[in-house]
């Protein structure tokens, strides 16, 4: 396969895969935006926390003032030169998949395509008005999940099993792992084990908030059977394997990929080694081992561990 | 102003439906406009989400643009498409001939049928190729030849395209489409397929690999980028032909082999289709500030490495001065006369031409010889007294530099605009693929259609659109007879 395929389907799937999160970032936002305030809602931080999330408020603060909701919706669903907004992940995902149509279905395309053609269109009926809100821009978070789902099942049934599918997987799993670990980082104060007694119930709806964004509410007491600790939370998206989104569930597959393209092209290299080293850490830490690390010291290191593995696999692959 | 008379593909002029239209002509009149409508609006969507769309320079807001598509087919007779097919077989072999002539032996200009300035002067021929063969004496792969017909079996070339031709992916996308929008329609004739074009493609392609070369040839695609206005057609066409679609950057060319970079590390790449023009093929050879092409390319084809396809250097035989010499570039090579006739040109830098067409400047079109997009250009009929006597300057100043042409009268076919059903001006480009075991044409083309009401102007670039371009079975007479009784009770 050529290099630049490679390149491209791997960003291809790491945008769709962000347009996604963005939109649940958003729809966790509005729900704890609308709390009244003595449920710890209102308070004003809620919108500024999406943005730390997303990675985006030292961007946001060089064009705006004021983090409201208004202007936050506005800057993550249209902004087209914010890297983390709806429309900047739909034009490079769809940048992407035009310079690999080859590579990929007709049906994986078009998905791709049409979600970006509604999406202007969406653009064109709602960025005049003065002032977003959550109903006008509710189509684009819908057309970012759909893409997503549309992206992720049909490579899923309808890819060959090649070189292809394995570098769009990686690039999947790593935004996916990325995302989780940010969304951790930004509430890790919330979930440190004393907050419960410090806290109090206040938290509760942040603690569910968390949940939601990476669809786990249901999952949390499927796994559990017991009213929601914020420590559990953190074991569930770090350590859980059997909950998709959870760092450890990501690194098993993305060992699972990375081995696949070094068995199909008959080599084994850094690449692989990282990954694997990664799987095992997260693999044999357990909760105590995060707290006494300290949690965002822990996530942090993750992240720059998770970069570690794009970097290792371009000089591997892509520019050899 | 003169008022032309078009002959209409569907009603002769103005006299009794043509027999291959007769299903047409009843479809339309059993079709509601609003039915038609409504089809028209799904092809439209199709087109879009497949993304069949081309990039208009210059325009960010409507930065691609569909190519409207007109859904009532253009129609040829089996019989009718059998006499373009020998016509446009000839024309290829003798374009090849000329070609390996012009850069070998040069024995057309020594007999003087074909001046030497408009050889050595012309820009498009390329010194660097002088001398050398190209594989299997084959030039011109794939060559798009534009047809105007003008009556019953009045058939013309209008330009010779022998550099990289575009426009197949539409022949074949829009049978693709019309083949979903109207089934009964598609059935009701008897249509010869196109789908097999990529197949024919990539046997010819690879039947002029390098003998160098692996068993299976690897074949790549070479295009010049995302945003390019044809960027669509070349990764339709690659996807088809199960070939890479490369870029200049994912190529390197070391000890004159070609390779393409892969996540496995660089690989031979044999025969390459490039769709990128000569003067950026190479920037060690032609421009150097080309970013889109690869340095060292042409050596690797020097060597013997490489087949390129289309050569280098074929431009020679495709502009507007060699043309008019084309007649006699089939009798010299081929001895035969030429089946498909060139539209009549007066080339001025003939004295009686010239005389002539300075007689008759209100009703000629005159040309620089190697202007393009309508530059440099005397429209007779439509020009002022001034304009013309502007021009009878430059004529006389300069005969060399131009030729002229009677405007001409292209047909039309029945076509679905704001109005309803009305005729409108259209040409053919049908694509001639030839390799090393002979010449193939995939029965059918791009039919351009001018979509704006007495247009000659076909040009994508400047609103015009498309049709499918059915060659079907010769209707059955007597099943005919019938069937127009029956309509008339």
């Amino acid at each position: 396969m050529l290099a630049r395929t490679a390149d491209n389907l791997y960003w291809l799937a790491r945008y769709v895969e962000r347009a996604e999160f963005t939109a649940r970032i958003i729809d966790i936002t509005s729900r704890l935006a609308a709390l009244p305030k003595a449920y710890g809602g209102a308070s004003g931080a809620e919108w500024e926390s999406a943005l730390v999330a997303l990675g985006a408020h030292e961007r946001f603060r060089k064009t705006n003032e004021v983090a409201d909701e208004s202007a936050v919706l506005r800057f993550l669903v249209f902004d087209a030169d914010n890297p983390s907004s709806i429309r900047y992940c739909m034009d490079r995902a769809r940048a992407n998949a035009r310079a690999v149509r080859t590579a990929l279905t007709a049906e994986m395309w078009q998905g791709v395509n049409s979600a970006w053609i509604e999406m202007l269109n969406i653009e064109r009926a709602v960025a005049p008005f003065e002032r977003m809100t959550r109903d006008r821009i509710d189509p684009a978070l819908d057309a970012a999940k759909g893409m997503s789902r549309d992206f992720d099942g049909l490579a899923y049934r309808n890819m060959l099993r090649n070189d292809a599918y394995w570098f769009s997987r990686v690039g999947l799993y790593t935004e996916r792992a990325d995302n989780t670990a940010r969304l951790l980082d930004v509430k890790y104060h919330v979930l440190l084990p004393e907050t419960e007694t410090v806290g109090g119930s206040l938290d509760y709806f942040q603690w569910t908030a968390i949940l939601r964004a990476v669809s786990a509410l249901t999952a949390y007491h499927w796994v559990y059977r017991e009213s929601i600790k914020p420590w559990l939370i953190a074991d569930l998206l770090i350590r859980k394997k059997e909950m998709p989104r959870s760092l450890v569930s990501c690194y098993d597959n993305l060992a699972g990929f990375v081995d696949a393209i070094g068995r199909a092209y008959g080599q084994q290299g850094p690449a692989q080694r990282h990954a694997r080293a990664v799987l095992l850490r997260l693999e044999n830490t357990s909760l105590d081992d995060v707290f006494k690390t300290g949690v965002h010291e822990f996530l942090s290191e993750f992240i720059e561990d998770n970069n570690k593995l794009g970097a290792l696999l371009a000089e591997q692959y892509l520019l050899n | 102003m003169l008022e032309q008379s078009f002959w209409d593909e569907m009603n002769a002029s103005g006299g009794d439906v043509r027999s291959v239209y007769a299903k047409i002509d009843a479809w339309l009149r059993e079709t509601p406009p609003d039915v038609l409508s409504a089809r028209r609006s799904q092809a439209e969507l199709l087109f879009r989400r497949i993304g069949i769309t081309f990039a208009v320079y210059g325009s960010k807001d409507a930065s691609e643009r569909l190519i409207p598509f007109d859904i009532i087919p253009r129609i040829i007779s089996q019989s009718e498409w059998g006499l373009l097919e020998r016509g446009l077989v000839q024309r290829v072999k003798a374009i090849n001939a000329f070609l390996t002539d012009i850069y070998g032996a040069r024995e057309i200009l020594r007999a003087g049928v074909v001046p030497d300035d408009l050889v050595f002067r012309n820009p498009h021929f390329c010194p660097q190729m002088a001398g050398r063969r190209a594989p299997h004496d084959i030039w011109v792969h794939i060559a798009g030849i534009d047809i105007v017909r003008t009556g019953e079996n009045e058939f013309y070339v209008l330009e010779d395209n022998a550099r990289t031709p575009s426009g197949v992916s539409y022949m074949l996308e829009n049978r693709e489409v019309m083949m979903r929008l109207l089934p009964d329609l598609f059935a009701a004739h008897r249509i010869a397929p196109v789908e097999n074009y990529t197949d024919l493609l990539l046997n010819c392609l690879r039947s002029v690999a390098p003998a160098t070369a692996a068993r299976e040839p690897v074949v790549a695609l070479l295009t010049p980028g995302q945003f390019n206005s044809a960027y669509y057609e070349h990764s339709f066409l690659a996807d088809r032909l199960g070939v890479e679609l490369v870029e200049g950057s994912d190529l390197l060319v070391r000890d004159d082999v070609l390779y393409m970079r892969t996540t496995q590390g660089p690989k031979r790449i044999d025969v390459l289709y490039r769709r990128i023009d000569d003067d950026y093929l190479d920037p060690l050879a032609f421009r150097p500030d080309s970013v889109l092409g690869v340095p060292g390319v042409l050596n690797a084809y020097h060597a013997g490495n490489l087949t390129l396809s289309n050569a280098v250097g074929t431009g020679v035989a495709d502009d507007k001065a060699m043309y008019t010499y084309m007649p006699e570039i089939v009798r010299f090579y081929l001895g035969e006369e030429a089946i498909l006739k060139n539209v009549p040109t007066w080339r001025c830098r003939e004295p009686d031409a010239l005389a002539y067409v300075l007689d008759h400047l209100h009703e000629l079109v005159v040309k620089e010889v190697n202007g393009s997009g309508g530059y440099g250009m005397l429209v007779g009929p439509h020009a002022t007294r001034e304009e013309r006597a502007a021009f009878r300057e430059k004529l006389l100043a300069d005969p060399v530099n131009y030729i002229a042409q009677p405007t001409l009268s292209l047909s039309t076919c029945p076509t679905f605009v704001e109005s309803g059903v009305a005729p409108r001006h259209v040409d053919l480009r049908p694509f001639v693929l030839t390799g090393a075991n002979g010449s193939r044409v995939v029965p059918g083309g791009l039919t351009r259609v001018a979509m704006r009401e007495g247009s000659l102007v076909v040009n994508s670039s400047q609103g015009g659109g498309t049709k499918d371009t059915w060659i079907i079975e010769d209707p059955d007479m007597r099943a005919l007879a019938s069937f127009s009784s029956q309509r008339s009770v």
